[in-house]
């Protein structure tokens, strides 16, 4: 039991990435994968901010500012340099490394006698359980403030941006800026994934962060395969299903390793399973 | 409404691809004026109006809107006072946003995108009430993505989207070249309808003769980036289609 109650922390935590990708796969249609950089970067500067001591509003406006302004700096590259968005993010990815590393100072930072956000209130005695329920109402905040702005004025001209870019362009949009604000709002949301999981495992490590953008892809596809196959337009549900995807990807992984796969394949588990999903509907098409 | 002076561009210039696409153009559009620019391929009717929309910027001369030089002001910065219908049926309108939500950024063309949500009842209204009057049975389907669509339908909301916010200038892009002949007509219809109801100033470039003959207060015949024939609205209303055909002779 007490595995799966993990898996479902995980996959919360994992919903600032999920959110992230959707917003710049799905939204803008930008493939961007400053993820692994960013999403270390809110791991950092939470870790290093803890041991400082500092209050908890100052370290969660810390963590969206660096993971934003991570996401502009790929947005700039990639629309005022005009450099594909895929490389833009692979460069700033690359240099946030050592960003990351000079913030930490080190590889690796325990924090585990530090009170976190999972300790400032007690609901229940049970850590994880407790751990469960803050978890759970940061994420629904979080849910309710993106599917707020997606259903704005602003955030209709986001969704129309990577849907028709000369159409949003008369209708008075500056679309790079928009792909800029856009970027800078995924990148912040997987900077809050950072965040999480960093106060959730007790550490924060230089190398927590590789691969981490399969995650979010995974749930997306996961979402996507759903929302195709139920027909949602819907902006709320979508979100739902790519927080559920978020947590089907964990329970997923919880799975393979409960049958005793060896925890040094589960990358491979994990890019297979991706693949799995985004092929069935394709196969499944094919033959019908 | 409309001033270009000795506006003139040149594509790739110095390299063996360099396309002199206009030499110096001047031409002036009054307030409520329809002008058809019909013209060969290459002629520069389309980097003329890409001009007046400012996807692209001249390399020499000046462009003026409304009173207002705006020849360094770019495409989104000129949606206050124009709206565009395009080529491409799907380029006008985006897929996956429902039709309200289309209409929504429309209506604010001219205005901020701020953080509020705009889509009221009263909102929902107006729209199912405009698109009505199309004729088209497309109200009660407001909520459906705008991409499940047809061209020909797209094409005419988008049509009706022009004048959801403030219009005083409206560009048409060869509007029906990819529709059936009977959408075709109805989008040129509804076109010309709104372009009277709003008194707008109005561009349309096309290649159908038909159209030209029909539509508009005034054409204009371009060539190797220049205007070749410029006929005013007393003698446009006498001119056949046949004699059009004889200009491409």
């Amino acid at each position: 039991m007490d595995f799966y109650l993990t898996a479902l922390l995980q996959g919360l935590c994992f919903a600032g990435i999920a959110f992230g990708i959707y917003i710049s796969m799905k939204i803008f249609n930008i493939p961007d994968i400053t993820t692994d950089g960013s999403y270390t970067l809110g791991g950092v500067v939470t870790g290093i901010l803890l041991t400082h001591n500092q209050p908890g509003w100052l370290i969660l406006l810390a963590v969206i500012a660096a993971g934003a302004a991570a996401g502009a700096l790929t947005g700039i590259i990639h629309t005022k340099l005009k450099i594909n968005a895929l490389l833009a993010g692979i460069l700033v990815m690359t240099a946030l490394y050592s960003v990351n590393l000079t913030i930490l100072g080190r590889s690796n930072l325990p924090l585990l006698s530090l009170p976190t956000l999972f300790s400032v209130v007690n609901f229940l005695t049970d850590p994880n359980q407790n751990s469960l329920i803050i978890l759970s109402l940061f994420v629904a905040a979080l849910t309710l403030l993106i599917g707020y702005l997606l259903k704005t004025d602003f955030g209709i001209a986001m969704r129309a941006t990577g849907n028709s870019e000369p159409m949003i362009r008369a209708l008075g949009v500056n679309t790079d800026r928009m792909k800029i604000i856009g970027l800078a709002i995924a990148n912040a949301l997987t900077a809050l994934s950072g965040y999480l999981i960093t106060q959730m495992q007790g550490f924060a490590d230089i190398s927590m962060g590789i691969g981490v953008v399969i995650i979010g892809l995974g749930s997306v596809i996961i979402a996507e395969t759903l929302i195709n196959w139920l027909q949602i337009t819907s902006v709320w549900l979508s979100l739902v299903l790519v927080l559920a995807g978020a947590i089907i990807f964990q329970f997923v992984l919880a799975l393979t390793l409960s049958i005793g796969v060896n925890p040094n394949m589960l990358k491979i588990v994990t890019a297979v399973f991706v693949l799995i999903i985004v092929g069935l509907p394709r196969l499944t098409s094919r033959n019908a | 409404m409309i001033e270009l002076k000795d506006i003139s561009k040149t594509f790739n210039a110095g390299k063996p691809n360099e396309v002199k696409a206009l030499g110096k153009l001047s031409l002036e559009i009054k307030q409520g004026e329809f002008v058809v620019i019909v013209g060969s391929n290459g002629s520069g009717k389309t980097t003329l109006l890409n001009m007046v929309a400012g996807t692209i910027f001249t390399d020499t001369g000046t462009v003026t809107i409304d009173g207002n030089n705006a020849t360094k002001l770019p495409d989104y910065g000129r949606s206050k006072w124009i709206a565009r219908i395009f080529q491409n049926p799907l380029s006008g309108t985006a897929a996956d946003l429902s039709i309200l939500d289309n209409f929504r950024l429309a209506a604010l063309r001219t205005q901020n995108k701020g953080l509020t949500i705009g889509k009221n009842e009263s909102f929902k209204q107006l729209v199912r009430d405009k698109i009505a009057a199309l004729g088209m049975g497309l109200e009660d389907k407001t909520e459906q993505p705008i991409g499940t669509l047809s061209g020909g339908q797209r094409q005419a909301l988008t049509l009706l989207m022009s004048v959801m916010d403030e219009c005083k200038i409206l560009l048409l892009d060869e509007p029906t070249a990819a529709l059936d002949p009977r959408s075709a007509e109805k989008v040129m219809r509804t076109a010309d309808e709104l372009i009277k109801q709003y008194n707008l100033t109005a561009i349309l470039v096309t290649h159908n003769l038909k159209d030209a003959a029909n539509y508009g207060t005034r054409i204009i015949q371009m060539g190797e980036g220049q205007i070749l024939k410029d006929i005013p609205s007393a003698e446009k209303a006498k001119l056949k289609q046949a004699e059009l055909f004889e200009w491409f002779g």
